[in-house]
């Protein structure tokens, strides 16, 4: 085969390639890290293909020839900037406060209602403000015991701070059991720390 | 029998807590911003609930900012139109499902409690793609033009 065929036939092939309408971008997804810093992963999916992203700032187009093609967006500020006004519109993260009870008594300890403070001010600088009272307990005792006792708690929160003047319509109240300690413990370990009631504003 | 009459009486209680607690609720709305539920239409404000089959939309000057009960944050830019397909919560175990659609338009994302615990019960989906999200925050851009 004389050499300058397949040389001609890659010419044409680079030719085709470049006369063919590139595929336009569709959608694009842009990962951004958290607010604590820490970088989760979005998985983008079409019928033909798939992209995780797991770095900040990282982008995935869909393409309309259904491909996915993944990058790194070129500054932060750049994202920050095409997505102002939908960044804009974000509500405000939600923030926890964690209360506890004097041991063995239905009371919740000075430093506990020193926080009511700093909710009421919560409350007040956030839009359409809600409160949910979340019970939590340490693991001694069954599941179903540990759940009926967190509810019990998270309410005798919610009227700890109706009392200090915390009466909130968008108030719930929630009994989380032993499924979310602070300090990780084995079965039947009595823990303090976690005998806890948080108290969310969002 | 007992047990069955009992198990049914939880179901009903949990039914009623389900349905007094919303899925969301509007935070921010300016400009142009209309919630479509069943064949209504509405101007949200703050503090108006986002119900599981809410259709939002922004016109030109729009945005809307809505956390939902599992502490999802979700903000849409203008021209954008998001629906919230299925949203279910558990506020004791954690279960749950959140499933939404841009369907044109931005949309902003913090993810919940939810996908902590669940996250292959959390599905935000495009006109053209399908996401997964494993405890983040990412923004969509899914373009003016469904196919």
């Amino acid at each position: 085969m004389h050499p300058a065929i397949p040389i001609l036939a890659i010419g044409a092939l680079i030719a085709w390639i470049e006369d063919a309408p590139a595929p336009a971008v569709r959608e694009q997804v842009v990962l951004l890290p958290d607010t604590d810093g820490r970088v989760g992963q979005v998985t983008v999916t079409t019928p033909s293909a798939t992209a995780t992203l797991d770095r900040a700032y990282a982008v995935a187009e869909v393409l309309s020839d259904g491909q996915v093609v993944s990058g790194v967006a070129s500054s932060a500020e750049s994202v920050r900037q095409r997505f102002a006004a939908t960044l804009a519109a974000q509500p405000p993260q939600p923030v926890s406060f964690n209360v506890f009870f004097v041991f063995d008594k239905d009371e919740l300890t000075p430093e506990s209602t020193a926080q009511f403070e700093r909710i009421k001010a919560e409350l007040v600088s956030r839009p359409a403000p809600e409160i949910v009272v979340i019970g939590h307990t340490d693991r001694v005792g069954a599941l179903e015991y540990n759940d009926a006792l967190s509810l019990k708690r998270a309410e005798m929160v919610r009227l700890a701070l109706a009392q200090a003047g915390i009466a909130h319509a968008q108030m719930e109240v929630a009994g989380r059991g032993e499924r979310e300690p602070v300090v990780a413990t084995a079965d039947e370990v009595a823990e303090p720390r976690n005998r806890r009631v948080e108290i969310t504003v969002r | 029998m007992m047990q069955s009459w009992m198990t049914i009486t939880l179901v009903l209680a949990c039914g009623a807590s389900w349905a007094a607690q919303p899925a969301g609720v509007v935070k921010i709305a300016k400009g142009s911003v209309a919630i479509e539920r069943a064949s209504e239409t509405r101007t949200p404000t703050p503090g108006d609930r986002v119900e599981a089959g809410d259709r939002i939309v922004t016109g030109k000057d729009g945005q809307v900012g809505i956390t939902l009960r599992d502490n999802t944050l979700l903000s849409a830019g203008p021209n954008s139109v998001l629906v919230l397909d299925q949203f279910a919560f558990d506020s004791t175990t954690h279960a749950g499902v959140i499933d939404a659609s841009v369907r044109r338009g931005t949309l902003a994302v913090v993810s919940g409690k939810i996908a902590r615990q669940a996250p292959e019960s959390v599905r935000f989906r495009t006109p053209n793609a399908m996401l997964g999200v494993r405890g983040t925050s990412f923004v969509i851009d899914a373009g003016q033009e469904a196919p």
